[in-house]
């Protein structure tokens, strides 16, 4: 096995505990997977974002703004957003190196078995869609990825109406856009909204309405990065 | 590997304009492009595909099942992954190693350009150098010069660090343009790309120089003559009657066999390939000696002087002075009594974070012992540092006194008047070419056409002995005794 990051030979290492069974096979090697850096401490219980009070300022600003009525339970993440991170995401997302997202299969996984203990058994997963045009370009989805590592059902029920080239605006200009989502079906289940990463909110924000538009009673998100 | 920075051709600047076939050939005759690389209307490139001006290649192609990426040659399995492709809804390979310019995967081809081909324009007397080449360049520059007239397949070039290659590189230059060839000069090395652009173009005034490398302004590549990193040579194919590589020896190009592989790629059928080394890898030296590879042999540093043999400082206690990030007391020593303390010194060390901790270490003794006097005298500069550049134009302008370095100013780089010294020089990261690039820093300028070199270490290695042999060797094929 090669770390998909640096291509250096992983070598598994033998123990007591694994002499019969191996280990899984890694995916990153001990120094590209040490640089990855793992939420931890005081965070936001709604939004994962580093805090030393229980709820941040984004968040206050957002009851505000919709004036108690969130579409969005609360959102957890994994991981935060360094230099390094950035790299791995540039080059998985735009680069289009898909078997990157390998490296956080355990990981997103694993983190996620341990916060939602109390998920009801029919909950379901539901990835952002990329827009059409964009997906001709990159040939996957890589909330789709990520949701495929979770231990739950994923559908695919919303699709993407806009050209998604909104990186550039402030969360104003977002808001003000129309919904650029669209539903296919109609879900009465719990939902996990799964997105790489989430900065602002607001597109999982739109996307949690939707849902709730159409029957869904609640909705979470599950991000890889808290932005 | 996974820092190639790379321009790329996707503004689609001529959306609005149809061009003619002849400037179309200028863009893209000689060159292997992505679909998303080639910035015309999907109108426009399906007509040029209808009337076969331009041809998909596969991207992958499979030998005995071994797939290959056609544009970096990529055979490496670890470097290959598979997609589930959601527009074709099968599971492709993509090649992960030249993913930086742009992802190879199996349902998009690679373009190359079938239409009509550029007529490069004949300049009848191009070269406005007005220098004077010595004999021993002269008789290099004749013997380069030949070889492009002729149409040799391939020549070697070793010439010892300081000879003057660029200068007798310009005979043949001028008989390429003369012949209205296309030539491309391919250097591993962004920085040395960037120093030779200005040279070239003040002496080749009159002719289409375009310089290319990950972060250059210039990326079409539509000129005569291309002064390139041989990364950018990724994206050619039968462009170029003359290929000149310079350092073949060097890091990345011998380490690296996609770097070998798009040279041959980028250079027409009966082109002629000039490969330019002061330190011939072994492959090289045996083609030589069994006389496969036609090669000219250049002893002599322009302004006639021999070559700086380098003196071993056994230093017993170099590990100790290694924890400490010290350099050994032998090196106080000679620091405080050499002969031409005027002299700026070159400070080589095998690591980067040695070059940063000795740097504050060093720095402190030397004030202590009045050796400086200013903290801003010592530099520290390695592979990835932002300020790279300007640091190196600042020591060669004299801002500063010591320069701390890892092995990327190995080569390529000249200061007029430097002492050099290397700490752990039996490190394995300084093989034998290493250590010759390292000792030709030293007595550049005919000003100054000598130096000391040192290598400190706590063992002599094979690579110290034989980077020694082979300059006395040099030296005496010099003429020197
Ligand atoms: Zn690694
Ligand atoms: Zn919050
Ligand atoms: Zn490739
Ligand atoms: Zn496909």
């Amino acid at each position: 096995m090669h770390c998909l990051w640096c291509d250096q030979v992983i070598i598994p290492e033998m123990s007591w505990s694994n002499i019969f069974f191996l280990d899984k096979p890694k995916n990153l090697c001990d120094v590209c997977e040490s640089k990855l850096e793992k939420l931890t401490g005081k965070r936001c219980k709604r939004c994962s974002r580093l805090s030393d009070t229980a709820e941040c300022n984004d968040c206050m600003w957002w009851d505000k703004h919709l004036k108690g009525q969130d579409s969005l339970n609360s959102n957890y993440s994994v991981f935060a957003y360094n230099s390094y991170m950035q790299e791995i995401i540039a080059k998985w997302k735009y680069r289009g190196d898909y078997q990157l997202g390998d490296s956080f299969q355990q990981l997103f996984r694993n983190v996620f078995l341990q916060h939602f203990t109390s998920l009801p058994k029919e909950a379901v997963a539901i990835p952002i869609p990329l827009s059409v045009e964009r997906m001709k370009d990159r040939k996957f989805n890589q909330a789709r990825v990520l949701a495929d590592f979770l231990p739950l059902k994923s559908i695919e029920i919303i699709t993407r109406t806009d050209s998604e080239k909104q990186s550039k605006k402030t969360r104003q200009e977002r808001l003000s856009t129309k919904n650029p989502f669209s539903i296919t079906e109609t879900v009465n289940k719990p939902v996990i909204l799964v997105d790489d990463i989430y900065t602002t909110g607001t597109t999982l924000r739109h996307a949690a309405t939707l849902l709730k538009e159409n029957g869904c009673p609640l909705v979470y998100a599950y991000t890889l990065i808290r932005g | 590997m996974f820092n190639v920075q790379s321009p790329q051709l996707n503004t689609p600047i001529h959306e609005n304009k149809v061009l003619n076939k002849s400037e179309l050939s200028y863009l893209f005759s000689g060159k292997l492009l992505l679909r998303k690389e080639i910035p015309l209307t999907e109108e426009q490139f399906q007509e040029l595909i209808s009337s076969s001006c331009f041809t998909p290649i596969p991207s992958i192609k499979k030998k005995l099942f071994q797939p290959q990426c056609q544009r970096c040659g990529n055979v490496k399995h670890s470097l290959f992954a598979t997609i589930p492709c959601q527009s074709c809804k099968t599971t492709h390979l993509y090649c992960r190693k030249c993913i930086e310019m742009g992802r190879i995967i199996e349902c998009e081809p690679l373009y190359f350009w079938n239409g009509p081909n550029v007529n490069w324009p004949i300049h009848e007397s191009p070269c406005s150098w007005s220098g004077q080449l010595t004999d021993d360049q002269q008789r290099a520059a004749d013997r380069i010069s030949t070889a492009i007239v002729t149409n040799e397949k391939e020549m070697l070039v070793w010439a010892v660090c300081g000879a003057g290659k660029t200068e007798m590189l310009f005979p043949g230059i001028t008989e390429a343009l003369r012949l209205g060839k296309r030539i491309c000069l391919a250097t591993p090395r962004a920085d040395v790309v960037r120093e030779l652009q200005p040279r070239l173009e003040q002496a080749f005034s009159e002719v289409s120089i375009q310089a290319l490398y990950g972060g250059s302004e210039e990326k079409k590549a539509t000129a005569q003559f291309i002064i390139a990193t041989t990364h950018q040579l990724l994206r050619f194919k039968q462009a170029f009657d003359v290929m000149i590589i310079d350092e073949i020896d060097a890091f990345p190009y011998h380490a690296d066999p996609s770097l070998p592989f798009s040279a041959n790629r980028a250079i027409k059928k009966d082109g002629t390939n000039i490969y330019l080394t002061a330190t011939p890898r072994q492959k090289h030296r045996i083609q030589i000696a069994r006389k496969k590879l036609p090669h000219i042999f250049v002893p002599i540093r322009f302004h006639g002087r021999p070559l700086p043999v380098p003196i071993f400082k056994m230093c017993s206690s170099l590990k100790k002075d290694l924890k400490k990030s010290l350099p050994p007391k032998a090196f106080f020593k000679w620091y405080k009594q050499r002969e031409r303390p005027e002299r700026q010194l070159l400070f080589f060390v095998p690591t980067i974070t040695l070059a940063e901790k000795m740097k504050a270490e060093l720095t402190i003794r030397l004030l202590n012992e009045g050796l400086i006097k200013k903290e801003s005298e010592i530099v520290f500069v390695h592979a990835s540092d932002q300020d790279r550049t300007e640091k190196v134009n600042q020591f060669r302008q004299k801002k500063m006194s010591i320069l701390i370095t890892t092995t990327i100013l190995e080569r390529g780089v000249t200061f007029p008047s430097v002492d050099v010294v290397i700490v752990d020089a039996g490190n394995r990261i300084f093989d034998e070419a290493a250590l010759v690039q390292i000792a030709g820093r030293a007595g550049r300028s005919p000003n100054d056409p000598t130096g000391d070199v040192l290598f400190f270490h706590d063992g002599k290695t094979e690579a110290m002995v034989q980077a020694v042999k082979s300059i006395i060797a040099m030296n005496k094929r010099g003429g020197f005794r």
